[in-house]
């Protein structure tokens, strides 16, 4: 996987930041900076840990104004997120952090705008706010944890859990058809969509970068494992416990401008399976590389204004347990984004109504058919 | 405009119209106009506009009529009308629907065009009551009836222009503006500009509604079905500057003024729900006061994103209807928690449920009050008039901004639409609201020492959020990139002053008590309630709140002009109540609370003051009754004072509706 520069560099060129209008800082800051005086308290073990520590990491190297970050969370285990960061945030309401959100990245442009959400806050109680946040490209990085279950309400089935699962609530199995979350993000026309893993801090931070360096709306999703409820829901993944081996063959990486290969290495050191279109479906599909031309290996294009491809790769997760997943970032392209627009509109009516606001409040209540008494 | 007969003009005090017509029928631009036009004249006026809630119901039914009422005066008034005294009818069903409000005497002006066996059965009439007019059996007997063709004439007029049929006849609404207009004296200036502007595009269409439009008034001229025409002089009124205005305009630029006289940007987050849509349309026009509006994808996102505004230092506004505020309960709750400045505006209609959507009710108050789980009090302010709605704005905003809290700003459906003239404020006049943004930590961690060898070690401060300011008990607004004050907020209990998540027993009693002593501190800001009891000897006291101050006055006058004693309270602040109401409603024998609900402020008034609030209650989706609210508070009077109350010489409704004060 490429590794991105860190900083507030650009990782596609052309395209606008996300945090162009922030502030930023000049002198170097610290991982400690950004930790508030709040004891953590997730389970021991808990994949959250991970991602915190990454984001505490990472935003040092963002470069910007501490005060001019915002985090927003809704309701679950990871939306406590914002009370371990020092910057300012919201722990809101299950489901309504992306509306919050949009809120406040459309009022301040000096603003860098995060949420932090899990399966069940984003994608069943506040699929609605997503997939809206989400179409009008609102300036802002959603952290999508997913861990397939509930954890906080003490382990129910959530919207991303496998067909089948047996929870508490579910005792003869789930009969829910489970959402791919980057599916659901492109099928939205998402300007910018990854997915990324809560142990592979590398690539976590990467992907963040990316992440809050584009203008619109980022959606990350975080494969996060949870230890009490759903323990191993992502070893294939991770190639831990029974898949120790498979991990080269669970993962297929996504980089742009790359050919998109995985599984064990053949004699050339590259990957022995390849993605390549199908012809049939008009999707794309998992081939051996042995079987096909090097050309007809399909080149990962991030940056394509079509979401199809992007879609049709999302689409090789696995639904069931988590045997294979894209890993990386999926799409990202250039949409003009709702806040700036919103702003552009307010900013071009003061321009054409300029004058002092008591002046021009006299002026509004005062038109229309008037009539004086004396 | 040139007189062909000798016409006699009458002088009026005032009159009632109602526009009645088919849905598509333009009946509300027709009042509209009108309105307008009586404004400019001079005469003090009320307007009801009363529509269904489809937007084509099917042409020519009982369900598809919609209508517009206007009363106008040369005195002050305070409402549209009990009952018309003229009915201009449209069609079959527009005839059939407003006969049941009509007083014996009054005058049918109707357009027999539409007049089929088709339209007459689809209105429900076995034979056409305007073939039987005269005979013995006349079902309009009762009235003064003036058949007149008004389609026909109206296609005649506007043959030059070349419009189809359809476009041609859809005129005979400005044809029938044109005829009442002259019946009633009505300057024309300004309905012609506002035709031709609003046509502007189109100029086949502007000039035949034009045309129509002076048809008619040269059609009241010259004709001998009209032999009086009316003359209703100007409204004494107070100087000033007037323009006639509904309340959900009013309500929009106080929300404009608002952001003006506090310097804060306004944020509206809002869904479109019928009948609070307009303001988030006039509010979307007035970017250039730094207004932004999102349509946002449901009820719960617009108050979210209004509330993430809020907490970015904006104005956050989200406006709907009860269903609405139902669906927002949970982020009011919020904002509660969170302490955030929020208006939220409540248009209310007919419920439950979808209910009425386009009718007026009251029946919001106690889901305003009590509408959310857990203690979440919530200041409410409620406006008493479509022009009050300006200043009730400005006063929601107050109390959000300088107590850190939601507001629910409670109007209904008859404010929304309904208008009347008002007297346009100075903005000197208004209110100034400061924000009083936290700029500094406010909180001591150590304090500056001197040590034994002389070193100073400088004080070490960092900041609480909430750490309340002692008068107002309001929480610090720090507001994000203001460095030194970043700081953590949510739904979860707050520790008292720090602001981090407390599950103490102690602290959440304390901090739920503190939360309610907030909202009650409000009533320290409130001026005296105005109590009018012109005699000082009533026993009776009337008490309302927001639209039906104009039926309650009109219905104490009556009561007064009869020679009786009696008190009127209305409140525009309902949570909390004015420091002085307790004592008030002491003085009285008997207190009556007038409401379109089932006695919701009569409810709160018996839990908290231990009155016998006596309720008069109708929930028919229309403002209350004047007459039917002077005989309850006469039946009151006449208990209270062991006397015969008769209110005949000043109860029926077509001589003596209301009286000058």
């Amino acid at each position: 996987m490429t590794a991105l520069s860190s900083g507030t560099e650009l990782p596609f060129p052309g395209l606008r930041s996300g945090v162009e209008l922030v502030p930023t800082n000049d002198q170097p800051q610290t991982g400690k900076e950004y930790t508030s005086d709040q004891e953590v308290r997730w389970c021991p073990g808990c994949g959250d840990y991970a991602v915190l520590k990454a984001v505490q990491g990472f935003l040092p190297d963002l470069g910007l104004r501490r005060e001019n970050i915002v985090f927003v969370s809704g309701i679950g285990c990871s939306s406590r997120f914002p009370y371990y960061l020092d910057t300012y945030g919201m722990h809101s309401i299950h489901g309504r952090a992306p509306s919050i959100a949009t809120g406040i990245a459309t009022a301040r442009e000096d603003l860098s705008v995060w949420v932090v959400t899990g399966d069940g806050d984003a994608l069943s109680i506040g699929g609605n706010h997503l997939i809206h946040a989400l179409r009008r490209n609102v300036n802002m990085t959603i952290l999508l944890f997913n861990n397939r279950i509930y954890g906080l309400t003490k382990g129910q089935y959530s919207p991303t859990s496998e067909p089948g699962k047996v929870t508490k609530s579910t005792p003869m199995g789930s009969v829910d058809h489970p959402f791919n979350p980057v599916s659901l993000a492109l099928g939205a026309e998402a300007s910018f969509v990854a997915r990324t893993i809560d142990s592979d801090r590398k690539h976590l931070t990467s992907v963040l970068s990316a992440a809050a360096a584009h203008r619109g709306t980022s959606l990350v999703e975080i494969y996060q494992n949870c230890p009490i409820f759903n323990d191993g829901a992502f070893d294939a993944i991770k190639g831990q416990g029974e898949f120790k081996d498979g991990k080269a063959d669970a993962i297929i990486p996504l980089v742009h401008g790359e050919q998109i290969r995985f599984g064990a290495p053949d004699e050339d050191g590259r990957g022995s399976k390849v993605v390549v279109r199908d012809h049939v479906t008009g999707g794309v599909k998992v081939a051996l590389a042995a079987d096909v031309e090097d050309s007809a290996v399909l080149v990962h294009d991030a940056h394509a204004t079509d979401p199809s491809t992007a879609f049709a790769i999302s689409r090789l997760t696995a639904a069931d347990y988590l045997h294979q997943a894209p890993i990386g970032i999926f799409r990202a392209v250039e949409r003009p984004t709702y806040d700036d627009q919103a702003r552009a509109q307010v900013a071009t009516a003061r321009e054409d109504a300029p004058g002092e606001p008591t002046d021009k409040l006299a002026a509004l209540i005062g038109s229309g058919d008037t009539w004086t008494v004396v | 405009m040139s007189s062909q007969v000798q016409k006699q003009v009458k002088q009026l005090d005032r009159v009632i119209i109602r526009f009645a017509g088919d849905s598509g029928d333009g009946m509300q631009l027709t009042g509209d106009r009108f309105t307008q036009e009586s404004a400019v004249f001079g005469n003090d006026l009320v307007t009801l506009p009363n529509f269904p809630a489809e937007i084509r119901a099917p042409q020519g039914t009982l369900p598809g009529v919609s209508s517009f009422q206007v009363h106008f005066a040369d005195h002050d008034i305070l409402t549209a009308g009990d009952a018309p005294d003229v009915l201009v009818a449209m069609n079959p069903a527009a005839l059939k629907a407003n006969l049941p409000d009509l007083p014996r005497g009054a005058s049918i002006i109707v357009d027999t065009h539409d007049f089929s066996a088709r339209n007459l059965t689809k209105a429900g009439y076995d034979a056409n009551p305007l073939d039987l007019l005269g005979d013995a059996n006349d079902p309009l007997g009762d009235f003064a009836v003036h058949p007149v063709d008004l389609t026909g004439m109206t296609v005649a007029a506007v043959k030059e222009f070349g419009l189809s049929r359809k476009d041609a006849a859809r005129a005979k609404n400005m044809f029938a503006l044109g005829l009442l207009s002259w019946m009633y004296g009505r300057p024309t200036e300004s309905t012609i500009a506002f035709l031709t502007k609003r046509f502007a595009k189109v100029p086949a269409i502007r000039d035949a509604n034009i045309t129509a439009f002076k048809a008619g008034w040269n059609f009241g001229e010259t004709t001998e079905t009209f032999a009086v025409s009316y003359e209703i002089k100007p409204a004494p009124v107070s100087a000033g500057t007037y323009r006639n205005i509904s309340g959900n305009l009013a309500l929009a630029y106080g929300l404009v003024a608002a952001g003006v006289q506090s310097g804060l940007p306004v944020f509206l987050g809002s869904y479109p729900i019928t009948p609070a849509s307009d303001i988030l349309h006039e509010l979307s026009k007035h970017k250039a006061f730094g207004v932004t509006t999102l349509q946002a994808e449901d009820e719960i996102a617009g108050v979210g994103a209004a509330i993430g505004a809020s907490f970015a230092g904006h104005l956050g506004v989200t406006t709907t209807s009860g269903p609405g505020i139902a669906l927002k309960s949970e982020a009011i709750g919020l904002a509660i928690m969170t302490e955030l400045p929020l208006v939220v505006v409540d248009v209310q209609r007919g419920g439950p449920s979808t209910g009425l959507p386009t009718k007026t009710e009251q029946a919001d108050l106690l889901q305003a009050m009590f509408g959310r789980n857990g203690e979440a009090p919530m200041p409410i302010v409620a406006p008493q008039s479509p022009g009050d709605c300006f200043d009730a704005a400005l006063e929601a905003a107050r109390i959000a901004v300088t107590y850190r809290t939601p507001v629910m700003l409670l109007s209904d459906g008859y404010l929304a639409n309904g208008s009347e003239p008002w007297r346009i404020p100075e903005i000197t006049d208004l209110p100034v609201i400061e924000p009083n943004f936290a700029t500094e930590r406010n909180h001591v961690v150590k304090p500056a020492a001197t040590a034994e060898d002389g070193t100073v070690t400088e004080e070490e401060r960092d900041f609480w959020p909430y750490l309340r300011d002692e008068e107002t008990l309001a929480r610090p607004w720090a507001v994000p990139g203001t460095p030194g004050l970043e700081h953590r907020i949510g739904g979860l209990e707050k520790g008292e002053g720090h602001g981090n998540i407390s599950y103490d027993p102690a602290n959440h009693d304390f901090m739920v008590r503190t939360r309610q002593a907030k909202v009650d501190r409000i009533a320290e800001s409130l001026p005296p309630l105005t109590v009018d009891d012109p005699s000082g000897r009533a026993k009776v006291l009337v008490l309302g709140w927001g639209s039906t101050y104009g039926p309650i006055g009109a219905g104490v006058r009556r009561v007064r002009k009869a020679g009786y004693d009696v008190a009127q309270v209305h409140l525009r602040h309902l949570n909390p109540f004015p420091k002085d109401l307790g004592e008030i409603l002491k003085r009285y024998d008997k207190v009556l609370v007038p409401e379109m609900n089932l006695g919701q402020l009569s409810m709160l008034l018996r839990a908290k003051y231990l009155v016998d609030a006596i309720g008069y209650n109708h929930v028919r989706g229309l403002p209350l009754k004047a007459a039917e609210l002077a005989e309850a508070i006469g039946n009151l009077v006449a208990e209270a004072e062991g006397i015969t109350v008769d209110l005949s010489t000043t109860n029926d409704p077509h001589t003596a509706e209301e009286i000058s004060r």
